[in-house]
């Protein structure tokens, strides 16, 4: 039942983003955030009553609990306390939660997940004291085709913003790990849905792996849920019996790296540093670090401010972050990572660098350029090495 | 042609057929009582969490798999009371025990999120002959648990068409009023065969739990694989040695879009072949739904009604 509800989801996700490619938007800005704190010495947060809402636990070691560990820092950093609400259903039974909590008071809520938007979108409609962060979101969704009322983008709450990061470029970083550690070249990668934030993920991944190797494939098995340990463990085994000696993921267990380890193979983790999975298998993983940019919406709120633009952090500002290395990642590559790092941070260098080829040898980024961030929000094409369909 | 991706694919489906296996035979044992027990799904996640717990906190997979068993047959034992002793609707009663069963093992399974189990089941070992091509891993690659599931298969099937207690178990869910004019317990038979099949079912999920996940991840856990044991059921006719062959032909289905995708056959869409078991499980529940239907696809005649001696 599970599975077909998160299907569902991911159908509408899917529907929605192939939208974004001609939706048109002026979305991510990196520096807004800095802006809008303006308190910080002697501020009063008695005011503030924050609430998060959770998709899963905070104990899954994956997604639910880096948002978790970022609500920690907020609280250490604040001293308040924030409620939780965890296993929340998208749709509306989120939008009954919401509206409790706004009720009760709460006035900054976080939604950690994509299929609470529209919810979130009614109840801060209602709730104009209250403050609405929708992670994974775009506010130009919100419109008549995710069955939400808004006609049109102008009818979105102004007390509505969203926050997600470019996870593409630690993608890159890990493909490097990936590429260095494979004899073979052969990679696999384990990944839940085929829409753009997946694809992108794979596509930056690939790039990296043949920034080291240039003759590298990565061969990918769509499982179509984001968590189902078993379908997920089905998967790698699948990819591994191919030939593949190196596994990354888009997935929310720990059960490729499981894989993995059981038949010698290496693995690139995602959302958490869960080294101590599969300490042999384990090469790095692309986390997320969400506590700054928690820190900061509170910061801004209790300041008076609701920042209400849809925020897209980086490696730059600290929300996309690499895990620690394992054994068999070598000096010279972890040098070789910490170099491109730099450079991505500095901005001299971006994952999707062209020139860069689709599956059929068609140039889809030119020679010296970098894809526009609508472009790369709404990828819908693998890039050469890519064994498998961005279709599904 | 890869041929390391079909025999792992066939290794594999014949995993995943254990526990639909021991799940399906327990439902089996529970209907040919004439009991309806839709409550499979809650049991096994139910049971997978405590045969984690069990396992976790002994380093004992066996005690493991024992507590597993038990929970199974005492979560049986309610649906039981509810159905024989005080006559409930037994499709509301089995669609409560799915309910209370996931929320009693989401809440028992807190301390164990995130985790994964330290002690597991290992495959046997038949020294050279696992080293055989081919057959090798597929049919001595398994764990023992594995065997046991299609050996109790056997013996089902005898102990239901061979012997006395069997024909009484039969008797019970197609003619009860003949059984209680023998002078044996409708009700007896029924509480002490829908508690065999709990075990069986709880079994299945520890085995689910031990052997194949080793971690806990609520619901995702078995996924659904209750529902399709109920449809097994089904589809096998009420037959035991029928269940063997359609939990493996269930593992292929469920293997094959992993097998195509590495394959790189793309000629059927996946999304297709991942449907096919959920829609067989779906129009074998539609069918078992309907007392009229039941009868036509053989089903044991009591099954879903309870026994009121008054109304002979």
């Amino acid at each position: 039942m599970r599975k077909n509800h998160i299907k569902g989801f991911a159908l509408a996700t899917a529907a929605v983003f192939g939208l974004l490619a001609c939706g048109g938007s002026d979305a991510a800005t990196d520096t807004t955030m800095a802006e809008t704190v303006t308190t910080e010495a002697g501020a009063d947060y008695s005011m503030l009553k924050v609430a998060v809402i959770y998709i899963g636990v905070p104990d899954d070691k994956g997604w639910t609990y880096q948002h978790e560990q970022g609500i920690l820092a907020l609280e250490a950093e604040l001293g308040i306390e924030v409620k939780r609400v965890e296993n929340v259903p998208e749709g509306d039974e989120a939008e009954a939660i919401m509206e409790g909590l706004a009720a009760e008071g709460y006035n900054l809520m976080f939604a950690t997940s994509f299929g609470y938007g529209t919810p979130m979108a009614r109840v801060a409609a209602k709730h104009a004291e209250g403050c609405f962060q929708w992670a994974t979101g775009a506010k130009f969704l919100l419109t008549a085709e995710m069955g939400g009322e808004y006609a049109t983008f102008g009818d979105i709450p102004a007390n509505l913003g969203t926050y997600f990061g470019a996870a593409e470029e630690a993608r890159y970083l890990s493909g490097i790990a990936a590429g260095a550690a494979s004899p073979t070249g052969k990679l696999g990668y384990v990944a839940a849905f085929p829409i753009p934030e997946v694809i992108r993920g794979i596509n930056a991944f690939t790039l990296g792996a043949q920034s080291v190797n240039p003759a590298a494939t990565v061969q990918v098995s769509w499982t179509k849920t984001w968590f189902g340990p078993d379908t997920e463990k089905e998967s790698a085994e699948s990819l591994l019996a191919a030939g593949a000696d190196v596994l990354a993921m888009h997935q929310d267990t720990t059960a490729t790296g499981l894989a993995a380890d059981a038949v010698g193979a290496k693995w690139v983790g995602y959302n958490s540093d869960v080294a101590e999975a599969a300490p042999n298998a384990w090469l790095t993983a692309p986390t997320w670090n969400w506590g700054p940019y928690y820190v900061q919406t509170a910061k801004a709120v209790a300041g008076g401010t609701c920042p209400s633009d849809e925020y897209y952090g980086s490696m730059a500002d600290g929300m996309v972050t690499l895990g620690s290395f394992g054994s068999s990642v070598d000096a010279d590559t972890q040098a070789l990572i910490a170099e491109k790092a730099a450079a991505i941070i500095d901005g001299s260098f971006a994952p999707f660098q062209g020139p860069v080829m689709d599956q059929d040898g068609v140039e889809v980024v030119a020679a010296d350029t970098k894809p526009e961030l609508l472009d790369l929000l709404g990828m819908s094409y693998f890039v050469k090495g890519v064994i498998g369909s961005p279709k599904g | 042609m890869n041929e390391n991706i079909w025999i792992l694919m066939s290794a594999d489906a014949i995993a995943i057929a254990t526990t639909l296996i021991l799940a399906a035979l327990g439902a089996l044992f529970t209907e040919r009582s004439g009991v309806l027990n839709l409550g499979i799904e809650g049991i096994l996640l139910t049971s997978a969490i405590s045969s984690f717990l069990a396992a976790d906190a002994s380093g004992s997979v066996w005690l493991g798999l024992i507590v597993g068993s038990l929970i199974g047959a005492l979560l049986a034992s309610i649906h039981a009371v509810l159905s024989v002793v005080f006559r409930a609707n037994q499709i509301v009663a089995g669609l409560a025990l799915v309910i209370f069963g996931t929320g009693l093992a989401n809440f028992l399974g807190k301390p164990a999120e995130g985790k994964t189990v330290t002690t597991v089941i290992n495959p046997l070992s038949f020294g050279p002959l696992s080293d055989i091509p081919v057959i090798g891993p597929i049919v001595f690659g398994q764990d023992i648990i594995t065997y046991f599931a299609i050996a109790v298969a056997i013996v089902a099937s005898r102990y239901l068409f061979s012997t006395r207690p069997g024909l009484e178990l039969r008797a019970t869910g197609d003619d009860p009023a003949t059984v209680d004019a023998q002078g044996l317990s409708v009700a007896r038979i029924r509480i002490r065969y829908t508690m065999i099949g709990g075990a069986l079912v709880g079994l299945g999920g520890s085995w689910l739990m031990l052997a194949q996940s080793a971690g806990w991840h609520q619901a995702a856990t078995t996924n659904g694989l209750g529902w399709i044991a109920l449809a097994l059921v089904v589809f096998a006719g009420w037959r035991p040695m029928r269940i063997i062959f359609g939990a493996v032909l269930f593992g292929f289905t469920l293997q094959l879009p992993f097998t195509l995708q590495a394959e790189q056959i793309t000629f059927i869409p996946s999304a297709f072949l991942e449907m096919l078991p959920y829609l067989a499980t779906l129009i074998a529940l539609i069918a078992l739904s309907r007392p009229g239907n039941r009868n036509l696809l053989g089903a044991p005649r009591a099954l879903g009604t309870p026994f009121v001696r008054d109304e002979r």
